[in-house]
Formats: structure tokens, sequence, C-alpha cells
């Protein structure tokens, strides 16, 4: 099993003409299973027409509606990617995953307000991953995303991180060590964003294909913190940590009127501290993730 | 995006928010002039530069003649204005604010910004104002006040009455508080700001309220839809080898450190960096090339990173996803010869096409290290720079 995706998920593909979307929508369909699972695209003015023999629809609506795909992976320009993420949402899907870098701050607020007034009233909750991510795989059975397949092995470790490349370093190292992945998992480098690392932690813990996972972090916010309190309290699985910008200059990314509001736990060194407590196996060597996660188990 | 204080009274008024009048100047005999301009018998003469603490490194004077203004306009003009936020060399002060003096009667500090945790806009207010808000939240965290506002609502009368209230506005002034506040939230989200602050926000003895100082961040996603913002853009006042990176889609951040190093990723240039650190060298910035590096970009790269006088060593580290380690290998190897690189040169190269990556830089004739793991990588940048 895996989380969230699998060989037979049903994918539309929003910014399918794009340059961004054609190259990587030609490299998902040549992975694995990816041809089964890449049934459609969407483009109002390119309706009808089929690109990669992927048929093009008007809407997300339609697309599901024709196809039964629930999942949608996004690759629209910063511009306009909010309200493509809000088309997914409106059409009811399972999850939309969102590649687009550099969505402005405002409509990602809007638009995660806009989904949980849409929840609160009753109405189908769509898991948003990302923006800015780079998505999620399940080694070989789909992979909806940037990431380069070849790198990936079929297994029982978990991913998740805020980076891309950090990412593949993880997933790089556990394949050289004969340890492949269940899934591996992109929430994105965003301040507003949708899954988080605790959503990601609770399906690595509820699947029965997974026997562990690396978690990595970031600098800035507060969900590193949030996500260890809940593997304290609730985690069945050992979790390797770790949490990138230790030498990171303050103030540079974000003002300190951000870091007020989370409480000042939003510097690496206090994340790690607090996921050493909370019983994860911390590092500050990131060489050293795979290694460590092997003499877990 | 940071602006002046000039600037972002500028935006405020646009909103409605009173603020002191005052005018904008880059010369002594301007800021005589605009003190004359503006009449009264008491100005203040402040520094514009873009970083916080300038009352205290001496940049904020009110002077009670005009001979007063061109005594302290001459001395804050062109001085290195040293804060607590602009490192040790300080800032140079090109352009001054000359403003009327206000009847302070208390000093409150309000701010718009957005909270990641609940996914709201945060205001925050407090009933200490003029001062560090920093200190404030360390040492008395019950004086700071916020409430979280549904961008689908806005901000609604109750919330900023509550606010208003929470921090003491007399009663007479509750009501243009509430109307600051609600204007400041407008003002927040129509400009696409990742920050908006006035500190202080004062009472005046006729009860007007008024933004003192005032302090705004943009966030850079944003800019393309907000050309009046970017037309505030000061570049002296930004860091010149990150503009020169700008230009070439180049993030960097140049940091005190010795050891040069150009990844792929934030997050990995992150790790990377404190990994130099972790055996014993310190990381001279941080360089992310991004997922599609040219060698023009790498040569950009390693032109921007040889600036820095301090730089004894360049490590290299790449993990090829969608970009390939040969491309990459080739413009490490065409931008050393360009550049007649002369310090050490560690490259750890990972991924796609990293057999071939690795045969081009050997085949090169060039003196670079190679390494198989940051870990590696790093000590042995570490060790060539001993």
């Amino acid at each position: 099993m895996s989380i969230y995706i699998n060989k037979d998920t049903k994918i539309i593909t929003q910014g399918i003409t794009g340059k961004t979307g054609q190259f990587h929508t030609e490299k998902c369909i040549e992975y694995a299973n990816g041809k089964n699972c890449f049934v459609a695209g969407v483009n109002p003015k390119k309706a009808g027409e089929k690109i990669f023999d992927v048929p093009i629809y008007a809407s997300v609506k339609e697309a599901a509606a024709q196809t039964g795909a629930t999942v949608s992976v996004i690759y629209v320009p910063p511009a306009g990617a909010a309200d493509a993420i809000w088309e997914a949402v409106e059409a009811d899907l399972d999850l939309a995953i969102c590649i687009t870098e550099g969505i402005p701050v405002r409509d990602m607020l809007v638009v995660r307000n806009k989904m949980k007034a849409k929840e609160a009233a009753g109405g189908k909750k769509t898991l948003l991953l990302g923006p800015n991510c780079p998505g999620l795989i399940t080694p070989d059975e789909v992979k909806i995303g940037i990431m380069p397949g070849h790198i990936h092995k079929k297994g029982r470790i978990g991913v998740v991180s805020r980076s891309g490349t950090l990412t593949y370093e993880a997933v790089a190292q556990l394949t050289e060590l004969g340890l492949g992945q269940s899934s591996a998992v992109g929430i994105g480098g965003d301040p507003i964003n949708g899954l988080k690392h605790i959503d990601v932690m609770q399906a690595f813990n509820d699947d029965p294909d997974t026997d562990a996972v690396i978690m990595i972090g970031e600098i800035g916010g507060p969900d590193e913190a949030e996500a260890a309190r809940w593997v304290k309290d609730h985690m069945k699985k050992p979790v390797v940590g770790f949490i990138a910008g230790v030498t990171a200059p303050a103030g540079k990314r974000m003002g300190h009127a951000g870091a007020l509001i989370s409480g000042g736990e939003d510097t690496a060194d206090a994340k790690l501290a607090i996921m050493e407590e909370c019983g994860f196996t911390v590092t500050r060597n990131p060489s050293e993730m795979g290694k460590l996660l092997k003499s877990l188990l | 995006m940071k602006i002046h204080e000039y600037q972002a009274k500028e935006v405020l008024r646009k909103y409605g928010v009173v603020t002191p009048r005052g005018i904008h100047c880059t010369s002594v005999e301007d800021a005589v002039k605009a003190a004359e301009q503006l009449g009264g018998k008491i100005w203040v003469v402040k520094a514009q530069i873009h970083a916080g603490g300038r009352g205290k490194g001496g940049g904020v004077k009110v002077a009670k003649s005009l001979d007063e203004v061109r005594q302290y306009a001459s001395q804050i003009l062109g001085m290195q204005l040293i804060t607590h936020q602009t490192g040790p060399e300080g800032q140079k002060v090109r352009n001054l604010l000359i403003e009327e003096g206000a009847d302070i009667q208390h000093e409150y500090y309000v701010a718009a910004l957005t909270d990641r945790a609940t996914q709201k806009v945060a205001i925050m207010a407090s009933s200490e104002g003029g001062m560090d808000i920093e200190e404030v939240a360390h040492n008395t965290p019950e004086k700071i006040i916020k409430v979280f506002v549904d961008p689908l609502v806005g901000l609604t009368d109750a919330q900023a009455t509550e606010l208003a209230t929470g921090i003491g506005m007399p009663a007479g002034s509750v009501a243009q508080a509430v109307d600051t506040l609600k204007k400041l939230y407008t003002c927040y989200m129509e400009t696409d700001a990742s920050l908006a602050e006035i500190n202080p926000l004062i009472h005046e003895g006729n009860g007007t309220v008024k933004a003192l100082d005032a302090k705004f961040n943009f966030d850079a996603n944003a800019l393309y839809r907000h050309p009046e913002i970017v037309a505030y853009r000061d570049l002296d006042e930004e860091d010149a080898d990150e503009i020169e990176a700008s230009k070439f889609d180049l993030a960097y951040i140049s940091l005190d450190g010795n050891i040069g190093c150009l990844v792929n990723g934030a997050g990995l240039a992150m790790a990377t960096m404190d990994t130099i650190k972790l055996f014993g060298a310190e990381p001279a910035n941080f360089l992310d090339v991004g997922g599609g590096a040219t060698t023009e970009k790498v040569t950009e790269a390693f032109k921007i990173m040889l600036k820095n006088p301090k730089v004894k060593g360049i490590l290299v580290n790449i993990f090829g996803g969608i970009m390939k380690c040969d491309t990459i290998a080739t413009g490490v190897v065409t931008a050393a010869r360009e550049v007649k690189l002369s310090v050490p040169l560690v490259v750890r190269m990972k991924g796609t096409n990293e057999d071939l990556g690795k045969k081009i830089l050997a085949e090169s004739g060039l003196p670079i290290i190679s390494a198989d793991t940051m870990a590696e990588a790093a000590t042995k940048i570490a060790a060539a720079v001993q």
C-alpha cells in the first residue's frame, strides 16, 4: 500500500499544455503505471484535442465526470494557480497537487479560507498538497510531480519534506542502502499551504505498508513542532528527523513579527530540540538520514 | 520587498490613515526648505534607511529651530547609521524625512501580518508602542493582543474595537483607532503586504490618532500586480551582490564565512551550509541556482561568489533531477576556466547522469576535488582551505 495515491489513481493535469506541464506530464506518463493513471488534461481553449494521447477537457468538472479522475496536478502559472486549485476543489476531487512556485500569499490565503468554508458548510473536503512542491510518488506505481523517478525504489519507508531536492537526497540515500519507499511526499515551501507534516505523518502511521519515516523540515513556521508533538503521542513507527537552516541568517526569510506569532519555535535549533524531546532520532548531518533510519529498523 | 518610512506613510495616507505632515528630501538645503514649508516650531529630522532602531542609532532628531534642522540634517545625511538591524558596518543615509512635530500622549503598537498556523491575517496591537516589539513579546507577552481575520470576512468592527479598547485607547479616540485598524487591514490586503506595522501609533491631546512611524514588507510573489509598489524600490538599500544575482534568477544571500557554496534547491542549499559548519568551516553564502541552471547561470554564480574576498574555497552540491549532472559539470568547468578559479573547488554530484558529470569534471584537467556525499564534500573543502 501507500499513502494518497497508487497505481489505480486517475489523474487530471491542469496546465497540461504549458511548457512545464507538458514536460513533466510526459515523464509522469513514462513512469510505472503512469500511462493508465494520467487520464485527462484541462484547457478551455483546447478542449477536444489530445496531448500525449491524453484527452483535453474544458474544465476540471467535465474531466472528472468523463474519466472518473479523483486527483489533479496543477502546473498553471502563478497568477492563475489559486483559481486552478479552487476549480479542483469545486469539482469535489479527493486531492489537488499544486506544483506551481511563486503564487501570491494573499491568493493562497483566500483559497485556503474558501476551502475551509466549503468544508464547514458540509461540502466535500479536497486535500491540497503544495503549492511550490515537487509532488508525491509511490515508487513503481505512480509519480505525480517533478521528482526524478529513477532514484526511487519500492519499499516500506515514508519520506516527507518541505524541500524538493532534500527529499531526493533522502530518497537516494535510502535507495543506496537498499531501503525502498512506500511513498515520498513533498509538501512544499510556501507559508500558506495545504497538507502539513502532521497530516502526512498521520497518513504514514495509518499505512500498514510503511515501517518508518524520514521527516525533513526547514526554518520558519510552527509545522514541524506541531507534527513532533503529535508523533510523541500517537506515532507507532520510528522517525528520523532533520531540519535545514541551522546556519541560515535570522530575518532574511521572514520578519521577526512572523517568528513572534509562532512563539519563537521556528529556528532550526528549536525545532530539532522539540523533535528530539518528542522521540525522533534527529541528526544535524543530512548525509546520515538514510543510515540513521536503517539503524532503527 | 522593503520600502522607506516616508513611502510607507504615503501608502497609509492613500488608505486614509492619518500621519504627520512630512516631506522627503535628499539634501540639507531641501531639508531646511521643507521645514519652512511645513511651518510650526518643532520638526523631526528622520534618517530613511531600510532598518529599524534608527532613533537609538542617532538617526532621528527633534529640531526646535530651522538652524537645528540644518544642523541635524547635515549630521544625519551621509552618515553610516548603525542599528541592531544594519550589521556593524551600518547603512549610509541618503534620504531624510522632515516632519512636523506631534503632541504625543501615548504610544501604541499595531501591525498586520499573515499567520501561517491559522492561515488568517493576524492583527497585533499593544499598549507598549515606540519600542522594540520583540522586547515587549519577551518581557510582557500579556501586553500584546492578537485577533485573527478571515480574509473572506475582513476585520470586523467587533475585532477592531476589541483591539482599540484592549490597548487602552481613550474613549474619545476609540472610534478613530477602529477606523485606522480597518484601513490598515484593507491596505495590507490590497497592496499584498507581508508585514504592515505602525510603531508607534499615537493619540494626541485633542484625541487624534496618528501613525508616527510605519514599516512595510511586500510579498515578492505579488509584485507583478503592483507597479506602484515596485516604483518604491531603492536599490541603494539592498545588497549589490544579491541584486546582481537576482538578475540571473539566482537566489543569493551573503554570509560571513569563507566557503562559497552553489546548490540546487533552497532546502538542499541550507542543508549544505549546515554541513559545512558541522565539519568545521563556515559558509560564505546561500546560493540556490534553481531547477533550470544553464552554463551561463553557473558562470554568473561563480563570479558572484568570488566577488566576496573572504571566499577561500567553493563547494558545489547538485542533486540532478530534471537538471542533469553533465549540464552542471559543463557549466562548472566553463565557469572555472572563465573566472580563472584560484581557490579549491569541491564538487559533489548525485542523480541524473551522475557518471557522465563526474567524467566531464575528471577529464577537464582542472584541479577539481570530487566527493560522493555532502559530508565528504564538506570535510574535503574544510581541509583544503586550512
